[in-house]
């Protein structure tokens, strides 16, 4: 699973959730929470999805390592060739 | 026609699950209602036998109005007292209408209300549905609504032939035969197998169905928050308490409680929230239950409503069943499952109408403090603000600390400031303790 397969489990997972948005539009860069205006039961959501399609589990502590796209998908990424 | 919250005048039967001769108990959903602001299951509140369906699918009818007969079964249990209303005075062995409630008194200034109930006298039922009912999910059948599509053109491939949500979208997909013109612009082009058409001959049935489109679904939400809201303003004498809550304990308590969990057991802090509260109105028993007819009715039950907005705009309060009884993973459960079909614009008649007093939590991304509108004719309001780290000065030291801006509104004809204020000090006092909760 390389950056770009855990990129677009990320998009499309947020998308699942924000249907209304269009994730090419979201700026990896940036906190995504305020782009996309994600509540804290959108946040427990995306948090087991990404856990289903990758299996890395993501701790309450280590949200604040997440909170752009950029910063998820390497996060994911080490804890993914780790396992 | 029953009252789904405080800002329902009018609603559409989008769908019967029942018919003539079926026997019905307390709590089963018998037909689902659109109305303004969602589409709602409708629990029965009555055991017996459905008589006759008075009211047809399609049909759109004031709050008040007889859907359908039963014939009380003898096993039948007292109907629930009604939060909105008071119990009909009847003789009891002989046929119930369904959700014949009296609405609440209608605000002075609004609209006429409904036609008084009694007057409607009691129609044959439309010309007989049930040889070719449709088996929809209430969720495709929303979807449906929103994308105008005509049911009796659908073929279904879920189970036993039942329509589901894909159906739905592979039919708006589909050009104009399946598409109500108006709607044909709106279409996909891209088409995937179109079902075989014949297919479409074994449903002859062809109910007129209300046609929402989110835009109205939007502004007709809109329109239903401003009454309620301006009903509340107008009537309720509301007076506002505030407090700050240290958070330094459940918080962490919280997350080393997380740390346990695997990721789909994890508890958001609002269940500790809703708990505290619940837990704190058997000890300000003013503040949960209903303003009604110039009396404060107390509620034995505590139902809490959560405030729950949408994505597209707009706000529903549907209510979590006696919180005070539930573990916080029941609670968890719960609200997301709540979540989910709010979202999903599917929710249960009982969720809508019995909150017994409401929470609202503005998140995390929003403000320190709310001063909540008392959604009528509920009594209290509680407003939970976001989390925010802030010096705090405890046992002569300073230091920093999580911390929780915690509002209530209350409503002066029920209580007075001074239990309001006991009722936030045992929130507070609740939320010291996670571990008990």
């Amino acid at each position: 699973m390389n950056n770009d397969d855990i990129k677009a489990i990320v998009l499309r997972e947020i998308g699942n959730i924000a249907p209304e948005i269009d994730p090419a539009q979201i700026d990896p860069a940036i906190n995504f929470r305020q782009q996309v205006d994600l509540d804290s039961m959108d946040i427990l959501n995306l948090m087991i999805a990404i856990n289903t399609a990758t299996g890395v589990e993501i701790p309450e502590a280590d949200y604040p390592k997440i909170d752009t796209i950029d910063k998820c998908v390497a996060y994911v990424a080490s804890r993914v060739s780790a396992a | 026609m029953p009252m789904l919250g405080a800002d329902m005048e009018v609603g559409t039967i989008i769908q019967w699950l029942v018919k003539p001769g079926d026997a019905i108990k307390r709590g089963d959903i018998i037909a689902v209602v659109d109305t303004e602001k969602a589409t709602i299951e409708v629990e029965v509140f009555q055991t017996g036998i459905i008589e006759a369906l008075i009211v047809g699918e399609g049909e759109k009818v004031p709050v008040g109005t007889v859907l359908a007969r039963i014939a009380a079964g003898e096993a039948a249990p007292p109907p629930r007292p009604a939060p909105a209303a008071p119990k009909p005075a009847a003789a009891p062995p002989k046929p119930v209408a369904v959700a014949a409630r009296p609405a609440p008194p209608p605000p002075r200034v609004a609209a006429p209300p409904p036609p008084p109930v009694a007057l409607r006298p009691p129609v044959p039922p439309p010309k007989a549905a049930p040889p070719g009912r449709l088996r929809i999910s209430p969720l495709a059948m929303r979807v449906a609504i929103d994308l105008q599509v005509d049911l009796s053109k659908v073929k279904g491939t879920g189970p036993s032939g039942a329509i589901t949500r894909a159906d739905i979208e592979r039919a708006a997909a589909r050009p104009a035969e399946a598409v109500a013109p108006a709607e044909a612009a709106r279409a996909v082009p891209e088409v995937a197998a179109p079902a075989p058409l014949a297919a479409v001959a074994e449903a002859p049935k062809a109910v007129p169905r209300p046609t929402i489109s989110p835009a109205d679904r939007q502004a007709s939400m809109r329109r239903a928050i401003a009454a309620a809201m301006a009903r509340s303003k107008r009537e309720i004498p509301h007076y506002y308490l505030g407090t700050t809550v240290d958070m330094s304990r459940a918080l962490p308590w919280l997350q080393a409680e997380n740390l346990k969990r695997p990721v789909d057991k994890r508890l958001l802090y609002s269940v500790l929230l809703l708990k505290a509260v619940a837990l704190a109105v058997r000890q300000v028993p003013e503040m949960n239950g209903f303003w009604i007819e110039g009396a404060f009715k107390p509620s034995e039950a505590v139902h809490v409503g959560i405030a729950i907005s949408l994505r597209q705009g707009g706000l529903i309060a549907p209510a979590i069943h006696d919180v005070d009884g539930k573990s916080l993973d029941d609670l968890m459960v719960n609200l997301r499952d709540l979540v989910k079909r709010v979202r999903a614009g599917v929710l249960r008649s009982s969720e809508i109408a019995d909150a017994t007093i409401t929470v609202t939590s503005l998140g995390e991304q929003g403000v320190e403090s709310v001063f909540g509108i008392i959604y009528p004719p509920q009594v209290a309001l509680v407003g939970f603000g976001k989390v925010v780290e802030r010096p705090w000065a405890a046992n002569g030291m300073i230091g920093v600390r999580p911390v929780i801006n915690t509002s209530l509104a209350a409503d002066h004809r029920a209580s007075d400031g001074h239990r309001g204020g006991l009722f936030l000090a045992a929130i507070d006092r609740l939320l010291q303790e996670p571990e008990k909760l």
